[in-house]
């Protein structure tokens, strides 16, 4: 297992427009995508339950290989800037995927 | 097909860019220099209100350069979402700087000016009609939603734009654009590939913020070719890599591969991105698909009352691992103070040092030795956010529980007064697609001799 922030150069969210939430995560390079990407070890259920969402509030989750990325988009706890809200950019909701262990296979675990 | 060059020169007009990049970018020989001034990012108060986001000094500093380059070399200049929301407020707030500037520099030009304000009427007719549908998890929009709002703004493509270049316009102040429209806008006009032109567009509206290391501030270059498209920033500390480009991409959508705009979609299944020498990238593949109707991206927001905040710290530590028993006590001490203004008003404590950022969804909600306190009441009347937000306040600052130490006081105020009045209140009221007959239907292009 290694730590998500060990494996990619960028992990951010932001709005994408004020009622969705966004997030990506851009891998150091092209092997550590693939093999993240071959596993689907990021996938719409593990972001609905790192985030205690409903599975059907992740409205997409998709690898993008011309950046060798992960993105997942959620609906937003709430409209951006209504009542209750902390976070009218939606960039600093990052932290449920820095931790996020990542299966690497039992031949690294000496390395890591 | 001769290479068309486009200057970005920031990611947000105002926001500034080094002189030496804007030097440097002119060294391209730029066709055309075009802004993105605007974004939703900053929440629904900037187009309720109808302020803007970006000080009028900065946004005139901007203007200023642009507006003598652009003069001086022939070449128009584009300015898109004018003000930060698009709507005539914002629109004329810009108009007022470029007028201001014209007079001071001694600049005579053509301007075009399109509002992008929708008229309620034609809405509410829309809504009738089955014109209007959600754009993502929103909610139905209502004739009252509609009727509530304080602005209403739609994204234009770029034919209002085409238009006014049409028309021999050297500077298009535009309202509220889609984002890559004032860039791809002179491209579709020379017959440039749609595709290409909305892709590049797409990257240049951020500027070198697609660049490594990026810059909400400083300038892009953009060379519009046939069959591609080249990237490169201006600054020479910078660069764009195939990762940085591919990247941006992803940026703020919600999907990569298919990139929904006016009239049609940014397709880039088939994009690819090729690194051609250090600091340039070079892209082609993308397709546009025209849509089967003409729709446009409404946004609106409403006024729902006012703020007051108190911020305060505490370090007791006895106080701190009972906050949550404390402020379940303040709100019901605050509730039973107001028993008649139930339902009239909005009570929020944002804890710093614990999950004052992610709330319920924060993984590890561990108080620190210290934590910060924002207090927050929103009503319909400033004067009862106001009396709420006192009376919480003072509550918190003298509550008892069990094993206090610190009898005089709870929380550490660094500010005399203790409490602020933020002004009004607005949420994003809409965000719907509405479709429209014609492209310009709602987007009246009027033209304008500066003369100086």
């Amino acid at each position: 297992m290694k730590p998500l922030m060990d494996l990619a150069q960028v992990i951010r969210t932001k709005n994408a427009g004020p009622f969705e939430l966004t997030l990506d995560v851009i891998f150091r390079d092209w092997e550590t995508y693939n093999r993240v990407k071959k596993s689907n070890a990021l996938n719409a259920p593990l972001i609905a339950k790192i985030y205690g969402v409903p599975e059907e509030d992740v409205l997409q989750a998709i690898y993008f290989d011309p950046a060798c990325a992960f993105k997942a988009t959620m609906k937003r706890q709430m409209p951006c800037g209504n009542l209750g809200e902390r976070d009218i950019y939606g960039a600093q909701q990052n932290a449920p995927l820095l931790e996020l262990q990542i299966p690497w296979g039992d031949d690294d675990e000496s390395n890591s | 097909m001769k290479p068309l060059t486009l200057l970005s020169p920031t990611a947000i007009l105002g926001y500034g860019f080094p002189i030496s990049s804007l030097d440097r970018g002119l060294s391209f020989d730029p066709d055309v220099i075009a802004v993105d001034a605007g974004s939703s990012d900053p929440g629904p108060y900037y187009l309720g209100s109808g302020k803007p986001f970006v000080s009028r000094g900065a946004v005139k500093r901007d203007l200023t350069l642009l507006l003598r380059t652009a003069r001086s070399r022939k070449k128009p200049l584009l300015i898109g979402s004018a003000g930060g929301s698009g709507s005539k407020d914002h629109l004329n707030w810009c108009r007022e700087i470029i007028m201001e500037v014209a007079r001071e520099e001694g600049l005579s030009f053509r301007m075009a000016v399109i509002p992008a304000d929708v008229p309620k009427e034609f809405l509410l007719n829309g809504l009738e009609n089955g014109r209007v549908s959600p754009l993502g998890p929103v909610h139905q929009l209502t004739q009252s939603i509609v009727k509530e709002s304080t602005n209403l703004v739609a994204q234009m493509g770029v034919e209002p734009l085409i238009e006014a270049l049409d028309g021999g316009a050297d500077v298009v102040l535009a309202g509220r654009c889609y984002d890559p429209a004032v860039f791809a806008a002179l491209p579709i006009r020379e017959k440039y590939s749609p595709g290409l032109a909305y892709h590049l567009g797409k990257i240049l509206e951020c500027a070198a913020i697609a660049a490594i290391p990026g810059s909400g501030s400083d300038c892009m270059i953009g060379i519009l070719e046939e069959n591609r498209f080249l990237v490169e920033p201006a600054g020479l500390e910078r660069s764009a890599t195939r990762t940085s480009v591919a990247a941006h991409t992803l940026y703020e959508k919600s999907n990569p591969y298919l990139l929904p705009g006016p009239g049609g979609s940014l397709d880039l299944t088939g994009t690819s991105f090729e690194q051609i020498s250090d600091r340039r990238v070079a892209v082609q593949g993308s397709k546009f698909c025209e849509a089967d109707y003409y729709t446009v991206k409404v946004e609106g927001a409403k006024k729902i009352g006012y703020r007051v905040i108190s911020i305060a710290g505490a370090r007791d530590p006895r106080f701190i691992s009972q906050l949550d028993e404390i402020i379940d006590g303040v709100k019901a001490r605050t509730k039973d103070n107001f028993q008649s203004e139930q339902g009239n008003y909005h009570l929020q404590f944002h804890v710093y040092g614990r999950d004052g950022v992610m709330g319920p969804q924060e993984p590890n909600p561990v108080n620190g030795h210290e934590v910060g306190i924002v207090l927050e009441a929103v009503a319909e009347r400033e004067e009862l956010a106001e009396s709420v937000l006192g009376f919480a306040r003072s509550t918190m600052l003298h509550f008892g529980f069990p094993g206090r130490l610190s009898t005089a006081g709870n929380l550490a105020f660094p500010y005399s007064p203790s409490d602020f009045r933020v002004g009004a209140v607005y949420v994003f009221s809409v965000h719907h697609l509405l479709k429209l007959d014609r492209p310009q239907e709602i987007f009246p292009v009027s033209f304008e001799e500066v003369r100086s």
